[in-house]
């Protein structure tokens, strides 16, 4: 219960701060929304480093890890070299 | 609490002060650092955390994923930024159904909600991976039409049934109902490939946004099957941000959700039967030649772009810039009309022209700029079509009636600058095209304003 309360409430959070970017941004926004939900990586970490478990389960947390950290590294690099262009000049 | 809540807690919030960072074009690359700073923290913290023994695969993983999104992020050209962001959906989602996968066969039965939830983080990132490979393939030019398999909605229905079964299958028996759990996993995967393969490429932009969603959304569940608070608010936040942008999305096509997702194409097929064929244009178009329009440039005080694909179809950005500039040095008051589905994705016609050096706040939106066509000398339309055809605004018996569009027919002049009078995405011909004050300037954009800058050199 009290985690479905914190996810209503991010939903809100996530709302108000997200129509407040402008459509200029709205590309970077995505790419770094695609490395936010890397955050999948927590769930991943756990599930390749647990002992004791079916070897199944770390090969497909290895394969979560790597997933994951394609989005985190790719998506805020990706976004930092599109936020370059528009710091780079400016009327 | 424990201190590893706190950490998730400390990266939660760099990562809404991040997106809060996106508020404007100056504050958004701190804003990007944030995130990462905010990301980094949550590894380490469940790195350091005892629940975690073995680091091989771990670390294995990491570099692995480390490297290829580096590649990924440093090979990307601009214009890709679609697929990219695509395939990235899908990876997300990807990430979700395996570790929900994995989990089950560590944990192995818990209470009903936690099944829920894993079920949950199952489907939804299953349906993305696949749906993500679907958009991303046709955003490559691969099946971009619309495909309508006979009795779609049938099959549809079919497979969300057989979902809906081994789900509650599982559900009923969350210890040894790990079989139900991997089929509906496989059906939600061929899920995936039928919701998306039926869109077509005009409303892909809809469903990127889309499927940044539910990435969010599956990280979310993933959270509630590990009871993760940081997963649980970073899920939220991306999924409030793919909804809201595939809103902005539809209101600027005047598409409503559902039509994107179940009606088809933009435009029916006894709408296409009445669509005038060439005849439309018959003796009515006024084309033109580089000189001209550098004379109509000279008089003018006001000059607005109105981009759309096309221009970076015929990679042309940079010419267009050079032009501005040239203009903008002659005095000329400068601008560009941003609609919002000029590019291929939210925002991406911005991204093109700020890689092309385009001041970010010459680049006007749609409402902004819309006031202001009335009192302009000259606008030259790039690549862009269906958003710039008044009947969208003046003909309800148009298919596209009701669409927001650049009035770009209200200036003084118009100059159209396109390879041939071919239709846009919806398929039908432009009244702009055989207005009184529309002159055509056929040919590729970036030959075209090649000579046209050398025109205006010279004047």
């Amino acid at each position: 219960m009290e985690a479905l309360i914190i996810f209503v409430l991010a939903v809100f959070i996530g709302y108000e701060v997200i129509t407040k970017v402008p459509p200029t941004l709205h590309t970077p926004l995505m790419s770094g929304s695609n490395a936010i939900s890397g955050i999948a990586v927590i769930g991943a970490i756990i599930c390749a480093g647990a002992i004791e478990v079916p070897w199944l389960a770390n090969l497909l947390g290895f394969v979560a890890v790597a997933l994951a950290m394609i989005n985190i590294v790719g998506g805020f690099m990706v976004t930092d070299r599109m936020l370059q262009m528009f710091k780079r000049k400016k009327g | 609490m424990e201190w590893i809540n706190l950490a998730y807690l400390v990266s939660a919030v760099l990562f809404i002060l991040g997106l809060k960072g996106l508020g404007s074009p100056r504050s958004a690359p701190r804003g990007n650092l944030l995130g990462a700073v905010g990301m980094l923290i949550a590894i380490v913290a469940t790195l350091l955390d005892k629940g975690v023994m073995s680091y091989t695969w771990i670390i294995a993983g990491i570099i692995v994923g480390s490297a290829i999104g580096a590649i990924m992020a440093k090979r990307v050209q601009m214009t890709q930024m679609p697929e990219m962001v695509a395939i990235f959906n899908g990876f997300g989602g990807a990430a979700s159904l395996v570790v929900a996968l994995s989990t089950h066969i560590i944990v192995s039965g818990g209470s009903m909600s936690w099944a829920i939830a894993l079920v949950l983080s199952a489907l939804i990132g299953a349906v993305t991976l696949t749906g993500s490979v679907v958009a991303w393939a046709k955003l490559q030019g691969y099946a971009d039409k619309a495909m309508k398999l006979t009795n779609q909605g049938l099959w549809r229905a079919g497979l969300v049934l057989a979902i809906l079964v081994l789900a509650i299958l599982f559900i009923g028996n969350p210890v040894g109902g790990g079989i139900y759990l991997f089929a509906l996993s496989v059906v939600a995967l061929g899920l995936g490939i039928l919701l998306v393969i039926a869109i077509g490429g005009a409303d892909m932009p809809v469903v990127i946004a889309l499927l940044n969603s539910y990435s969010g959304l599956a990280a979310a569940a993933t959270g509630f099957v590990l009871n993760n608070y940081g997963l649980i608010i970073s899920g939220a936040l991306v999924g409030a941000s793919g909804i809201i942008l595939s809103q902005i999305m539809c209101k600027a096509m005047n598409r409503s959700l559902g039509s994107v997702l179940f009606g088809g194409a933009m435009v029916s097929d006894e709408q296409m039967a009445s669509i005038p064929g060439k005849e439309f244009y018959e003796g009515k178009v006024k084309s033109c030649g580089a000189e001209e329009v550098a004379m109509l440039l000279e008089n003018a005080q006001k000059v607005i772009f109105a981009p759309g694909y096309g221009l970076a179809v015929a990679q042309a950005q940079h010419v267009t810039q050079e032009l501005a500039e040239l203009l903008g040095k002659r005095g000329v008051d400068v601008k560009f009309a941003i609609h919002p589905v000029a590019g291929r994705m939210p925002g991406h016609m911005n991204v093109l022209l700020a890689e092309a050096e385009v001041p970010y706040d010459k680049l006007v939106e749609m409402d902004h700029i819309n006031p202001e066509f009335s009192q302009t000398d000259v606008t030259i339309v790039l690549g862009a079509n269906d958003v710039t055809n008044p009947a969208a605004r003046d003909d309800p018996s148009s298919p596209i009636y009701g669409m927001p569009i650049l009035e770009v027919d209200k200036s003084r002049t118009v100059i159209v600058i396109k390879r041939s009078l071919s239709p846009g995405f919806a398929g039908i011909p432009n009244q702009l095209f055989i207005n009184d004050n529309t002159l055509m300037l056929f040919g590729d954009a970036k030959a075209v304003l090649q000579n046209l800058n050398r025109a205006v050199m010279e004047l």
